[in-house]
């Protein structure tokens, strides 16, 4: 597999696994909405000219294009912010993508707080709920730039449409090469009996693994999921962390109604219930600011995470 | 057109309206004005222009429809079971449980059926990105379209229509069922949709409009819009809603009707006499 070590940023390991998808796979399309510059699909149109399209600022026109050119063989990315990813083209998705049985795979870019300077209108929490309702599609929020390459093409193997959710700048290396990164199964970071804190997506497990070594400080052990894959959801993974800490903090930069907490405590219901707590963007809306701003603001911190376990566990 | 052709299509529209009305009087109900308005069309497009294999209905490089006006299913039916995608008999299964004939043209169920519509505005831009895909594909194939003037208030066919230009699209031709009503009303008293083919002019497309119940006029759009190079066709039909239906033919409410099998049989009579077929 190929080190991301090459990539700068989240977008070029994104749109570089769309590259490279498309140099083996000749029906690998790419439709942007008048984003490209933002995300760098530009390096996919100049590579290839004919297979890439900018539809404009209309996104639900780009999904059900994209929709088309499914019907026809064709397995297309489509790329926006998250929120208009979502929430813009959410009827042309679940209708002309999921309801008909075509396959699109959608890059929803900059979720939850790292909209930063966009603010409120570009912040999506619920994009997740929302993919969630459509029956059949992938949802993928990867914490690093290994896993985010790596997922996206799996993504592409799965044959499945796929949401995968990323910010757009910045860079993480959590794995290497050498680490197993498999679509559907989460990484156990750390290892504890205290609590398991199971995170998604670059904010929340970078601050998971923070806390988790100032709760060892204090005499807690943790064990910490990275969440990678919301739908298929690992529940080996769950039920044996559930089984093992007997208690759950689930954090997730996102809405609680229909994300990945609720996902896992509808599950646990059913198998294993135990005592629950979540960390997640509650009913509010998003705000502008930076990200250590809005990490603040909405709690999404390891100080936090450490609060929410020792109330949890007490 | 030749004579023989044209009463050739007049029987089969013929029989394609008997098919819908008894179709949808089997289920007792259904959306009988947007079918009646496109029988014309259907029957030309599926006996005379578009490259199609009833015994090979996923052909790849075959010409396809996109009904994006998906409520108009039950004609879309009986023209294909006529023309062999399906047998006849399912015609009676219409909108019934387990059926592979539902209410709204669904690709996944229907046999024939391009791509899935329903949800309007939105095979429209399906029928844009498979126009690009055949394009891609550098198949001599194209696709056709069929919306509806109330679906014309969706602000999804007004990116469509853009996209479209702008990709100069030759290969898409998409007809619009103008018949002046939607479900609540006349589409005057709701959202009127005014200056049709400048609308679509403005927007990079060759326009053409039409008596959509004339076979000669529909196929005089359609070679004409062949010639044009570089810009996709729009071909405004103005039509009647439940034209060939004639109890429903100027009621405001005939988006969709119920119908008895009493009905269907006093209907296509009353059509056989004023086609004067008997």
């Amino acid at each position: 597999m190929k080190d991301t070590h090459v990539y700068s940023h989240y977008k070029e390991a994104v749109i570089g696994a769309a590259i490279d998808l498309a140099k083996e796979h000749p029906e690998v399309v790419f439709l942007d909405a008048d984003l490209s510059s933002c995300i760098g699909s530009t390096a996919f149109q100049k590579e290839f000219p004919e297979r890439f399209f900018n539809c404009g600022i209309a996104e639900a026109n780009m999904a059900g294009v994209a929709a088309g050119l499914s019907s026809m063989g064709f397995v297309p990315f489509i790329h926006s912010f998250g929120c208009f990813a979502s929430r813009r083209d959410y009827d042309q998705l679940f209708i002309s993508v999921g309801y008909a049985h075509q396959r699109v795979l959608v890059i929803g870019s900059d979720p939850g707080i790292t909209a930063q300077y966009n603010g409120g209108t570009h912040m999506p929490f619920e994009d997740i709920a929302l993919m969630r309702q459509i029956p059949g599609f992938v949802i993928v929020e990867p914490s690093d730039m290994q896993s985010l390459y790596e997922l996206t093409r799996q993504a592409y193997d799965s044959g499945k449409s796929a949401y995968i959710r990323t910010p757009r700048k910045g860079s993480n290396f959590r794995y290497t090469t050498e680490d197993k990164i498999e679509l559907g199964k989460g990484i156990e970071l750390r290892d504890g009996n205290d609590v398991g804190i199971i995170a998604t997506g670059i904010v929340m497990v970078n601050a998971a693994m923070e806390a988790a070594e100032i709760l060892k400080e204090k005499g807690i052990n943790a064990t910490v999921i990275d969440l990678h894959t919301i739908r298929p959801l690992d529940t080996e993974l769950i039920e044996k962390t559930a089984a093992k800490c007997g208690k759950l903090l689930v954090c997730e930069n996102g809405r609680y109604a229909g994300g990945v907490g609720e996902m896992i405590a509808g599950y646990l219901a059913t198998v294993n219930p135990v005592k629950m707590s979540f960390l997640n963007v509650g009913e509010r809306f998003g705000e502008v600011g930076n990200l250590k701003y809005l990490s603040e603001a909405f709690g999404f911190t390891a100080d936090n995470i450490v609060k929410k376990v020792e109330d949890l566990i007490r | 057109m030749d004579k023989s052709v044209l009463n050739a299509l007049k029987d089969e529209a013929f029989g394609i309206r008997c098919s819908t009305i008894r179709e949808i009087a089997s289920f007792g109900s259904g959306h009988i004005g947007g079918s009646m308005s496109i029988v014309e069309l259907l029957t030309y497009l599926y006996y005379k222009e578009m490259k199609v294999d009833p015994q090979n209905p996923k052909m790849d490089d075959r010409d396809r429809l996109v009904v994006s006006k998906g409520h108009s299913g039950p004609a879309v039916y009986a023209t294909l079971a006529r023309k062999g995608f399906f047998p006849e008999e399912w015609l009676s299964t219409l909108n019934q449980g387990g059926t592979k004939l539902p209410s709204h043209c669904d690709m996944t169920k229907t046999p024939g059926v391009d791509f899935t519509g329903g949800s309007l505005g939105q095979g429209i831009s399906a029928a844009v990105g498979i126009a690009l895909g055949q394009r891609l594909k550098k198949q001599d194939a194209r696709t056709f379209c069929i919306i509806g003037d109330g679906e014309s208030q969706e602000g999804e066919v007004w990116e469509a229509a853009e996209s479209a230009g702008a990709w100069k699209l030759d290969n898409l031709f998409v007809f619009l069922d103008l018949n002046g009503q939607q479900l609540d009303g006349y589409t005057k008293d709701i959202i009127p949709q005014l200056h049709v083919p400048e609308k679509w002019s403005s927007f990079m497309w060759d326009v053409h409009e039409i008596n959509g119940q004339d076979f000669e006029e529909i196929e005089a759009a359609i070679n004409d819009a062949k010639l044009i190079k570089g810009m996709p066709h729009m071909i405004v039909m103005n039509t009647v809603k439940s034209y060939g239906y004639i109890p429903g033919e100027g009621k405001k409410a005939n988006h969709s009707m119920p119908i008895t099998k009493e009905d269907a049989e006093a209907a296509i009579e009353a059509l056989a006499k004023r086609e004067g077929r008997v």
